[in-house]
């Protein structure tokens, strides 16, 4: 394998790896946050029990994410050197902003918030887990406005061959972070809205500790409606957007080779040929492109190969097309997910505070734990191989981006890659192991651990 | 003032703030499983710093987020150049930053264990690579006319590099122990401070070896006699420690490494990455910077919010300003 390709596997699993702890970390925050508001306002020890017990997942997944977000931040300079040369001026402050904003909050307020229980008056001390969801979500907010500078290039020039930035404003009010940002949220939340409902679900089934798990059941089950309608709303008009900032992403990920016509129809399954750039089976339900892309029943889709004629001529000969199949599929997947979790939450909506009535609900539920983390993985997957061969749209080609093979041989990212894919592999089933064992516990056992003791 | 100057002195601050505190930490975690005789002992060596390391840890990356804004080319020249390096240092520091979490969540002791060790390797790790990195940056490194480092990981492990590891790991082990000291309690808080003054000598002797080399390297003497007046107030400050007790030994450490940092900046100045090969090729602030315009930008944000954060994050400290005592969990 090239060194750009080992390189792209690399930035792939570690990211990838990221971004299956963090969504949970952004909602469970907001959730353990809700919990503990319930016990300052009510009074109920109901609630400090419920607390304690999810901030303790909570605790399980914050560490194995901010471990891993390390790589994250020096891995730009390590394989993408010339990417951090050409970026800089403009990536660079995001993060930092990140840093500086983002991550003092959420780590500092976590340390205290778990050390000092006993310690902060209650208010106080509830407010210091809504710091840390604050401080979580505005990280995510300025890492996906560097990413968002990446898919929608706005306010720089080009200068000695360096992109240079012009107007922060423009970086930091990109419509696509909004888009971005609002997805992940709403994912984030709906994520921690799945564990809850799965957790509990299994504890239900089990009649332990009715109230709290009912309690808990019912948080969950409205995080996952807001969640979900509103991940679907806000990915509906993200996808609209594709088709006027990046045409070939949206072609891929609906696998139009050809301009359609109008109306267009809807890919359901289709059997891709990327060589010969046509797909032999697809199965499309009519109008539903149109109506996806316009909210309306006409309107034509353009398809890779216009496309790709339109880039060669702007950008000279090349190769502009995505992976289709992974984009495709990745999108098909998603949105499946995303559809089965609606469904889910409007059941448990159904069954409103007697959710231990139908033990097909709760058995659903669990087998649904895992489907969010699938449909995050796949959105991203969605974003960032959809703007192959870019790393950022327009500007910057993938293949030009990496360290170059002087400083860094292939074999060095080879001996990378597979020490941080071996420490994760070990450290993913660690932390599966934990996350299992410590829902699986009662919640009259999390909170006799007292604050001070967690070590 | 210039930019370019003001954010080379932004990223010194970061980094002295980072060494002084992860310093402490890292030292900690070195000393863990050897001062700690038992589980109760090592649970309250580590309670000391459970509410703060997260925290202190991202002063280092923000100050790499900063140079990464600031200084793009240092950042990429830097981090693809000392890359096994920061390989290595980033599989201890993601280990140590699961352990912390992971080593309370079974009561068997062999599980526990296993938590402590990685802990010591995430901690000794960083604090051995930081040094090394930092001598390697003082005494240069081989970097091309377009600002691509040449060399290999052996490159960095000439002996310069290698005494800057010694000193980065024995000062940190002093300062480890005498924040130990200070918040532990009765024959623990004891057994640090002995482990203090024993690192207390090696630490002057690699530090004063280092410092001759960054006078050598750097051509030191030449900036001036408020410049020379830093590494030599920095020495007094180590040399003092062995003769105070509590917190002014704790503080005395603490200025040292400080003012450590901020002389090897001074040293540094106006380069960031010197190159061996031709100083021509050298990164200095003004060929490796970002544009005066994202310079201001990043000015702005970060006189907003270092004062924010200092002032939260001193706050911290004050709410767990007690000792912590083996067996209760303290605090």
């Amino acid at each position: 394998m090239t060194e750009v390709a080992l390189a792209r596997l690399q930035f792939a699993t570690t990211t990838t790896f990221h971004f299956f702890f963090v969504p949970l970390t952004l909602g469970l925050a907001i959730l353990v946050a809700v919990m503990e508001t319930l016990y300052v306002t009510r009074g109920d020890e109901k609630y400090k029990r419920m607390t304690k017990f999810w901030g303790h997942l909570f605790l399980i997944n914050f560490a194995i994410g901010v471990a891993t977000g390390l790589v994250q931040e020096f891995q730009f300079g390590m394989n993408w050197s010339e990417y951090s040369r050409f970026m800089g001026d403009i990536f660079g402050v995001p993060l930092a902003i990140e840093a500086l904003l983002a991550f003092f909050m959420e780590s500092t307020f976590i340390g205290v918030w778990v050390f000092s229980w006993d310690k902060l008056p209650k208010n106080l001390h509830a407010a210091l887990i809504w710091l840390v969801a604050l401080g979580s979500n505005l990280s995510a907010f300025w890492i996906l406005a560097a990413n968002s500078f990446m898919q929608h290039p706005t306010g720089y020039t080009i200068q000695n061959g360096r992109a240079v930035l012009t107007s922060f404003g423009a970086v930091a009010t990109n419509p696509n972070v909004f888009f971005q940002f609002g997805h992940v949220f709403f994912a984030g939340l709906s994520t921690a809205a799945f564990v809850i409902m799965a957790v509990s679900a299994w504890h239900l089934l089990r009649n332990h500790e009715v109230p709290e798990f009912a309690s808990s059941m019912k948080i969950g089950v409205i995080a996952a409606l807001i969640g979900s309608v509103l991940v679907a709303t806000v990915g509906h008009f993200q996808t609209q957007y594709l088709i006027h900032e990046q045409p070939m992403k949206f072609a891929a990920m609906e696998a139009v080779w050809e301009d359609t016509g109008s109306p267009a129809p809807w890919s359901l399954f289709a059997i891709i040929d990327e060589n010969r750039q046509e797909n032999p089976v697809n199965i499309e339900i009519p109008y539903l492109g149109s109506l996806l892309s316009y909210n309306k029943f006409s309107g034509s889709i353009t398809g890779m190969k216009t496309i790709q004629k339109e880039y060669e001529a702007k950008y000279g000969p090349g190769n502009y097309i995505p992976p289709v199949k992974w984009t495709y599929w990745s999108f098909r997947v998603m949105v499946t997910i995303g559809g089965l979790m609606l469904l889910l939450a409007l059941w448990g909506l159904a069954l409103w505070g007697r959710f231990e009535t139908s033990r097909a609900f709760l058995v659903s539920a669990i087998w649904m734990a895992a489907s969010p983390f699938i449909a995050n993985s796949t959105g991203w997957w969605v974003a960032e191989i959809g703007r192959q061969p870019w790393i950022v749209q327009g500007l910057l080609k993938t293949a030009d981006a990496v360290t170059p093979g002087s400083v860094v041989p292939a074999s060095m990212v080879l001996l990378t890659l597979v020490g941080f894919n071996l420490l994760y592999l070990v450290l993913g089933i660690i932390d599966l192991g934990l996350m299992i064992k410590f829902a699986q516990r009662s919640m009259a056992e999390s909170a006799e651990e007292e604050g001070a003791l967690v070590y | 003032m210039d930019l370019h100057v003001i954010w080379f002195i932004l990223i010194a601050v970061l980094f002295s703030g980072f060494f002084f505190l992860e310093g402490f930490d890292y030292g900690v975690g070195t000393l863990l499983p050897f001062l700690g005789k038992n589980d109760a002992e090592r649970r309250a060596i580590i309670n000391t710093i459970g509410p703060v390391w997260d925290a202190n840890e991202v002063w280092m990356i923000t100050a790499g987020g900063a140079i990464f804004a600031a200084f793009p080319q240092w950042y990429a020249t830097l981090f693809s150049g000392f890359y096994l390096a920061l390989f290595l240092m980033l599989l201890a520091l993601i280990l140590r930053g699961v352990s912390f979490e992971y080593r309370s969540k079974k009561e068997d002791l062999g599980w526990r264990q296993a938590w402590d060790w990685a802990i010591f390797f995430g901690s000794f790790t960083p604090a051995l690579l930081w040094g090394v990195a930092i001598a390697n940056l003082i005494r240069g490194v081989p970097i091309d006319a377009h600002m691509q480092y040449t060399g290999t990981f052996w490159t960095l492990l000439n002996p310069y590099g290698l005494l800057g590891g010694i000193a980065a790991v024995a000062i940190f082990i002093m300062h480890g122990a005498n924040f130990l000291n200070i918040k532990l309690e009765g024959e623990l808080a004891e057994r640090a401070r002995g482990v203090a003054n024993l690192w207390w000598w090696v630490a002057v002797v690699a530090v004063v070896l280092f410092v001759y080399g960054l006078f050598v390297y750097t051509g030191y003497t030449s900036k001036g006699f408020l410049a020379i007046l830093v590494p030599l107030i920095a020495a007094l400050a180590l040399l003092a420690v062995r003769f105070l007790e509590g917190s002014a030994r704790f503080w005395s450490g603490a200025v040292a490494i400080i003012l450590a940092v901020v002389s090897v900046f001074i040293g540094l100045f106006p380069n960031v990455m010197p190159s061996t090969l031709n100083p021509d090729w050298s990164l200095t602030i003004y060929n490796a910077s970002a544009s005066d315009y994202t310079l201001g930008v990043m000015t702005v944000v970060a006189l907003i919010f270092t004062p924010l954060v200092l002032l939260y994050q001193g706050w911290t400290y004050w709410v767990f300003r007690g000792r912590v005592r083996v067996g209760e969990g303290g605090y």
